[in-house]
């Protein structure tokens, strides 16, 4: 270890062993200033880019066991509507779970479930166990469509509105709160 | 009225911070004695008005006083009274009033017990705890005000969020914070070197016993939000390298690893320059935690306060205390002579590749849990870093460090004779590879990993084992022999043993639940029955009860094996009424092998629910191994060498010639 300048009996300091010691405050500056910018970022609202664009194009074959997939077209099929990406694997799905079958109950807007990186069998129990309250479900079998969407982790929600467009896009479990705060009143905001 | 009094010492506080943040300072810098000795009553007093302002919030949380916002939002009168109490720290307000009583409490301490540590050290430690306690008391009156009322008062409060309502999370934050806190007091005594350009053993005999108060109340603290988060969040899991748990594990592997340079500062004289970095970095990675939790710069399932106004103002305080340190650190550092060479295979090099070790997994966890935040700012996409990053990473080092921490403590100081140390280890390497070999040939090459892991723990184990044997001629004198020398023992030989120990247990828990939990989630109704792991489990029955301010939905499990009663388990699904939220209460029962853990879900309306059940192998090994890891901290704490306040400088004998000890 007597290669460690730290450790060798003291040598006049030369000019770049005095800097070596001034290298944690340099990346310290590095790390302030990120986590200076990162503040100015809400981490919960995540801007996609697909934000007001049209859906992207896809057609999936519906989840083994079930009879209706999901394609584009049918987000364009002039009402508003919400698309759940889901997984049976994901944990936090089984937990906004209860509020899907809920919100379909009601019947305040058309659900779609896009089924992401499933295993068939797996998916079809989830829903035999928990309840379907997808209208249609795609199974996103090699998660191709998810990268389409711009999904980097489930659960996530999209509002489309009537015409196809994407209008909102939240990312993590959908809370009673999420929903009453911001995706309801943008679904009135939205009806004609 | 009792809040305004909490708000007006907190003011006075403030005042007298400022005064025991500069005066002391100034006075040791000019040698005056008199400037310096203020720094004294000034801590006493700033003590005395910050208990009275935590006196007071307390006060009002206890009675219940919703004209005060901080009591209205997170209180509510049908609270049980233990979450009244831990109401107080179970917000943001309340939790750094109760971060900056634990800084003055520390202050104290020195105070206190500092009788006869160098005047100028004193006066300046004293001084750079005053100035983090102003950095922390304007936040606190600027941007948080416990004490704020509410005009007019509503007649009931908002209620603290259920999750937090449990006995574990009661007194996760005091004990985390006696952790976080006291890291300062190393910072503290860092700067204070610092400034007076020496960093002698004598500093570091000052250092060791505050960073081991400070790291077993951490690994304590971190322990009890990881139990909370198994037995309350209803996954079966207990850690999930969430961002706020990474905030509280940073500052833990940086505790360690300084918990051990400073060893080798003051037994040695070396790694001088590392130990004054290292107890920097400890406490700025505790300080970045408080960041992380507070200001909403990462999202994670439990940052409950988030307030970007809030996140600039500690952004610029981390600044002025971190990078001000650090430049400090920069300039004089390269100044501090060391001495005690070695050579890289001794008692020194083990610790310094043990340091090593540690702050590269403390790295690692820092990258995995900012990278993120920088992808962001970058433009990048939003990504979250999840278990599978830190298990790869993590994993290929804490490998190596087990079967090190097994090694070291045979080492010599100076230079050692390794071949000899691993002659020594036979009986641990021979007792490792019988572990290895009996993991592969009862669960296959697959969970080769596992046997690995099982295997470096039990090499730490018969390596502590072996090394506890030999200081006590075990076998060698007669029995009474050895019990005398192992009274003899140095205190600080058996907490380094304990802890040592500790870790091989707490290892044996994580790797066996994580391999082999067997897990069902399935729809039961009553009367149905689930077979696990060789246990039967039938759902006898649903009911609902009501407690003080919830109503639960719960579930009565029978559990059989082999048709012989086990026990009874009792999962419940709470609905607070005032915030609405959901809680699921697990149903566990513990025998020393093994969790068998329930959980009850949402009914699925034709009369069934939803049921997780988990069989989590060797879980109660995990809390045991770190009690053992923290029964060592305090034996090592009660050393008359580590007395607090008892450095001798005058009897100190030369380095190196004190006896080997741990």
């Amino acid at each position: 270890m007597s290669e460690n300048g730290a450790e060798s009996p003291p040598a006049p300091p030369t000019r770049t062993r005095r800097f070596k010691f001034l290298i944690p405050a340099l990346v310290f500056l590095g790390l302030a200033t990120g986590l200076g910018l990162g503040l100015s970022k809400d981490p919960g609202v995540v801007p996609s880019a697909l934000i007001d664009k049209p859906v992207p194009e896809f057609a999936l074959e519906p989840v083994r066991g079930t009879e209706r997939g999901l394609a584009s077209e049918d987000l364009r099929a002039g009402a508003a509507s919400l698309v759940n990406v889901f997984a049976s694997w994901c944990g936090p799905c089984r937990a906004e779970h209860p509020l899907l079958m809920k919100l379909a109950e009601d019947g305040t807007v058309a659900l779609f479930g896009i089924n992401y990186k499933d295993r068939p069998g797996d998916a079809r129990t989830w829903l035999d166990q928990l309840g379907d309250p997808f209208e249609r479900i795609g199974a996103d079998l090699n998660g191709r469509v998810g990268i389409d969407w711009g999904v980097y982790g489930v659960p996530e929600t999209f509002l489309i509105d009537a015409t196809g467009r994407i209008r909102y896009k939240h990312v993590g479990v959908l809370t009673a709160r999420d929903l009453e705060e911001t995706i309801l009143p943008l679904l009135e905001s939205l009806r004609p | 009225m009792i809040a305004e009094i909490g708000h007006y010492a907190l003011i006075l506080a403030l005042a007298l911070a400022i005064v025991q943040g500069i005066v002391p300072l100034i006075g040791a810098q000019r040698n005056d004695a008199a400037w310096m000795a203020l720094a004294r009553p000034a801590v006493a007093a700033q003590f005395f008005f910050i208990s009275t302002a935590f006196a007071c919030l307390m006060y009002a949380f206890v009675v219940s006083d919703f004209s005060v916002s901080n009591v209205a939002n997170n209180s509510h009168s049908t609270k049980p009274l233990l979450y009244k109490f831990a109401g107080v720290w179970g917000n943001h307000e309340g939790s750094l009033v109760l971060w900056v009583w634990i800084l003055a409490f520390y202050g104290g301490l020195v105070a206190l017990f500092g009788g006869n540590l160098p005047p100028a050290l004193r006066a300046r430690v004293l001084s750079i705890q005053g100035l983090i306690g102003v950095g922390f008391l304007a936040f606190i009156l600027m941007t948080s005000n416990p004490f704020l009322r509410l005009d007019p008062a509503p007649f009931d409060g908002n209620d603290l969020n259920p999750l937090l309502q449990d006995p574990g999370l009661a007194f996760h934050p005091p004990l985390l914070y006696f952790g976080y806190v006291g890291f300062s007091m190393a910072f503290a005594f860092a700067v204070a070197g610092l400034i007076e350009g020496r960093i002698d053993a004598t500093w570091a005999r000052w250092v060791r016993p505050w960073t081991l108060l400070a790291w077993s109340s951490l690994t304590l603290g971190v322990a009890l939000g990881s139990w909370w988060a198994y037995y309350e969040l209803g996954w079966g899991g207990f850690w999930f390298w969430d961002p706020v748990e990474n905030a509280s594990f940073m500052p833990w592997l940086a505790g360690t690893a300084l918990l051990h340079s400073a060893i080798v500062c003051e037994k040695r004289g070396a790694l001088k320059s590392w130990t004054v970095l290292l107890a920097i970095i400890a406490f700025s990675l505790s300080l970045l935690g408080t960041f992380l939790v507070r200001s909403g710069v990462l999202t994670s399932v439990h940052a409950f306060a988030t307030d970007p106004a809030r996140g600039v103002f500690i952004l610029g305080f981390l600044v002025l205390v971190v990078g001000g340190s650090l430049t400090l650190y920069g300039v004089r550092a390269p100044n501090l002579r060391s001495g005690g060479l070695f050579a890289p295979i001794s008692r020194e090099g083990g610790l310094l590749l043990n340091n090593l070790l540690l702050s590269t997994a403390c790295v690692t966890v820092l990258l995995g849990t900012l990278y993120p935040v920088f992808l962001d700012v970058l433009g990048g996409s939003k990504v979250s870093v999840g278990p599978p990053y830190f298990e790869m990473t993590f994993i290929p080092l804490a490998l190596p460090l087990l079967i090190v921490t097994g090694i070291g403590p045979l080492l010599a100081w100076k230079r050692a004779d390794l071949a000899g140390a691993l002659y020594r280890l036979k009986f641990a390497a021979l007792g490792a590879l019988a572990v290895i070999i009996v993991v592969v040939a009862v669960h296959s090459f697959a969970d080769v990993m596992a046997a690995l892991g099982l295997g470096a723990a039990a090499w730490l184990f018969l390596g502590v084992v072996t090394e506890i044997a030999e200081r006590l001629k075990l076998f060698r004198l007669s029995l009474r022999d050895s019990l005398a020398r192992a009274i003899g023992l140095p205190r600080q030989a058996w907490g380094m043993s304990l802890a040592h120990a500790g870790v091989a247990v707490l290892v044996t828990g994580i790797v066996a639940t994580s391999t082999w939990r067997t897990e069902g989630i399935q729809n039961m109704r009553p009367g149905d029955t689930v077979a696990l792991a060789g246990y039967e489990f039938t759902l006898n029955e649903v009911n609902f009860v009501e407690g003080p301010n919830y109503v639960a939905q719960r579930a009565e499990f029978a559990v059989t094996t082999d048709g012989r009663a086990v026990t009874l388990l009792y999962p419940e699904r709470r609905r607070y009424q005032v915030t609405g939220q959901d809680t699921t209460e697990a149903g566990i029962h513990t025998t020393l092998l093994a969790d068998l853990y329930t959980v009850i879900g949402e009914p699925d309306g034709s009369g069934g629910y939803a049921t997780r059940i988990y069989h989590n192998p060797l879980v109660p090994w995990i809390w045991l191994g770190i009690l053992i890891m923290v029964t060592g901290g305090a034996v090592s704490l009660t050393d008359r060498r580590h007395r607090v306040g008892a450095p001798r400088r005058a009897r100190k004998p030369a380095p190196g010639a004190r006896p080997q000890e741990g």
